[in-house]
């Protein structure tokens, strides 16, 4: 493997780990502040870059409706954004609202939060199929493609706003919660349940704040996902939700560097699965192999320090 | 008397069963259905061990199931059926007769086996670590059968060529009778598992590991033990599912919406409970048959129903009690002559 092979194979596993580490964030922070696996993120993410296919296709003037003035496609982009943002945080929300509030305030056993989790996972998927389709949708082109040629590396504009804007949103994430008086009331609840609810913290509005904010990232990472790869689909968030899920995981639940750590270091494993299998000497290294590959790494990963690698061991008080 | 009727119950169904789908009353479709209620019922109780006794999170399930299924479809074809993988038969056809018990056996027993990638983790790491273990178990199963099985991503037949075999020697419903049987075993297993002193174990570990501990329970042994028994019967679930009329099997059959719906099925019924387990596993597969014509809108329409009874009813149906703790005059139907733990409902 050459160094410009290499450096190619880096820029593409920063951009597949953004949408890893993006997506991992949501799972993580609602895992901090609820312990609760929300296995409907990744369908979350699905759903965000759906509204921003038809916010981005409603001003593009696609449709019967529509704007009286054409748009710079840089604005169009960034509307794109916000308004699959919104969207998508008024859908994480009404889920916290309708289906994980109840069962919370009746006490209900935590694993029956993840089952309803999983339920309306599939009932997201499942209500995309049933009324919008099973054909693939083309996400809008909202950026011309340019391809830069450095030294034997290329790299589109689009993989390079990719990893810019998520590296920002994690820069921007970590000071929120290192700094912002919501951020600490986020950490104080993930570290004593009992005793923040008597210091005045409302805890239902920081949770309502964490699916917001969770789920705009989701839409962030789905609205990035169209645009990079031009394909959606409705079960296009099952696959990438689940390993973002091991991404958290790995980098230790809850912590929010972990996610992003986990998020790379699972596409570097992946896309050098991928990329070790065209040298001579490795033919045997089938992409195919990628999976499982990853996994065991994180099996084992996992035996060896079950808490993940930021991931801190409570010790239990007999 | 009282202590055979249930037995007398049971054999009642059999014969039932059996006399309906041998005599063609019961056409193809009631005996598809008839299989995979008895193959959700396996899973499902054998599933509750795991997440509903020892409190452990298993999302895998499918993982185990798909072991299982390779395992005993590989082996019944390379004895007993012409395959352009294997060749010719080893053994003559007759022999499938006596020795697809042992197939099934196999394959529980290589299920189980891999079981022990999700128990020695479970020493360690609990919760939600050791659910994702059990998923990444899931995965590797799944991609690792794609790889390296024979048929790869499309999938395993020949399994239909032994069934058919299997007729053309004597013809009755084997398959369904080898269901029927392996379901009892697994309920037997589990019941009487769990209501031992060694399986009390189980229960220790749910409510306090530490205390367990301390109170000399075995919690590696008994991790262990529990682990390869579910997963050993998810894996004979798997091996009576390869030879399903369908006749294929393949590796995105196992997938994790595979144990989803596993899952679903144990939590709807009650963690803790058999006759819970075995109610879902009943109402649910039905639910899914009666839905059909829905199409697509049928996996709109349970997840809904899902959410609302978790909603209405977190505990599941039946909590952790048990058919004959809720009615109590069941009991002399089932005479359980001991009073199963029933902890005061709220």
């Amino acid at each position: 493997m050459t160094l410009a092979d290499f450096l190619q194979h880096l820029l593409n596993a920063l951009q597949w780990g953004s949408f890893y580490a993006l997506i991992a964030l949501g799972y993580t922070m609602v895992y901090g502040v609820l312990l609760l696996i929300n296995f409907a993120h990744g369908d979350i993410f699905m759903v965000g870059a759906y509204a921003g296919f038809y916010v981005a296709t409603f001003l593009l003037g696609r449709y019967a409706i529509s704007l009286p003035l054409a748009l710079p496609s840089g604005v169009i982009l960034l509307l794109t954004l916000l308004g699959s943002m919104v969207l998508t945080a008024a859908v994480g929300v009404a889920i916290e609202r309708v289906a994980y509030r109840p069962l919370r305030e009746r006490g209900a056993d935590r694993l029956y939060l993840v089952i309803t989790a999983l339920m309306i996972g599939i009932f997201l998927e499942y209500v995309n199929l049933s009324t919008l389709g099973s054909a693939d949708r083309g996400f809008p082109q909202l950026i011309p493609k340019v391809i830069f040629t450095v030294g034997g590396v290329s790299v589109t504009n689009v993989k390079i706003v990719v990893i810019v804007l998520s590296i920002l949103v994690m820069i921007g994430l970590e000071l929120m919660v290192r700094r912002t008086k919501l951020g600490m009331a986020m950490r104080a609840i993930s570290y004593d349940k009992v005793a923040v609810p008597l210091m005045g913290v409302d805890v239902n509005s920081i949770i309502v704040a964490t699916f917001i904010i969770g789920s705009s990232l989701a839409a962030v990472a789905g609205v990035m996902f169209g645009t990079a790869y031009e394909v959606i689909s409705f079960d296009m968030g099952v696959l990438i939700g689940w390993k973002a899920f091991i991404c958290a995981v790995v980098g230790g639940i809850g912590e929010i560097r972990g996610a992003m750590l986990g998020g790379f270091l699972l596409a570097f494993i992946e896309i050098f699965v991928v990329a070790l299998g065209q040298i001579p000497g490795f033919e045997w290294l089938s992409s195919t192999y990628r999976d499982l590959v990853s996994f065991t790494i994180l099996l084992v990963l996992l035996t060896i320090r079950p808490t993940g690698i930021f991931g801190v061991a409570r010790r239990q008080k007999v | 008397m009282r202590k055979f009727y249930l037995p007398l119950m049971v054999l009642l169904l059999f014969v039932v069963i059996i006399g309906g789908s041998w005599s063609g009353i019961l056409n193809d479709y009631y005996q598809l259905v008839l299989l995979l209620i008895t193959i959700n019922i396996i899973l499902t109780v054998s599933l509750n061990l795991i997440n509903g006794y020892m409190g452990e999170f298993s999302v895998g399930h499918a993982g185990f199931m798909a072991v299982g299924a390779y395992a005993a479809g590989l082996l019944s074809v390379w004895l007993f059926a012409e395959d352009k993988v294997f060749g010719p038969p080893v053994l003559p056809a007759a022999w499938a007769i006596p020795l697809f018990p042992v197939i099934l056996i196999v394959g529980a027993i290589a299920a189980s086996l891999v079981g022990l990638l999700v128990a020695i983790p479970s020493f360690r790491t609990r919760g939600d670590y050791l659910a994702i273990i059990t998923l990444a178990v899931n995965y590797i199963v799944k991609s690792f059968l794609e790889n390296f099985a024979p048929g790869g991503p499309r999938g395993f037949v020949g399994m239909k060529r032994v069934m058919n075999n299997m007729a053309d020697v004597f013809d009755a419903p084997w398959l369904l009778i080898w269901a029927f049987i392996g379901m009892i075993v697994t309920i037997l297993v589990i019941r009487n598992f769990v209501s031992s002193t060694f399986g009390k174990g189980v229960e220790a570990i749910r409510e306090d590991e530490i205390a367990a501990e301390l109170m000399s329970v075995n919690t590696r042994r008994v991790k262990v033990v529990a682990f390869m028994l579910s997963c050993g019967l998810a894996g004979l679930a798997g091996g009576l599912f390869a030879h399903w009329p369908g006749g294929f099997i393949n590796p995105s059959t196992f997938t994790i919406l595979k144990s989803t719906e596993v899952m679903v099925m144990v939590y709807l019924g009650g963690m803790g409970s058999i006759s819970g387990s075995i109610i879902t596993a009943i109402g649910f597969t039905l639910l899914l048959e009666f839905l059909r014509p829905l199409g697509v809108f049928k996996w709109v329409v349970i997840p809904l129903l899902l959410v609302v009874t978790m909603l209405v009813r977190p505990s599941g149906i039946l909590g952790n009690k048990e058919l004959t703790d809720v009615f109590p005059r069941l009991r002399a139907v089932f005479g359980s002559e001991e009073e199963s733990y029933a902890p005061a409902s709220d």
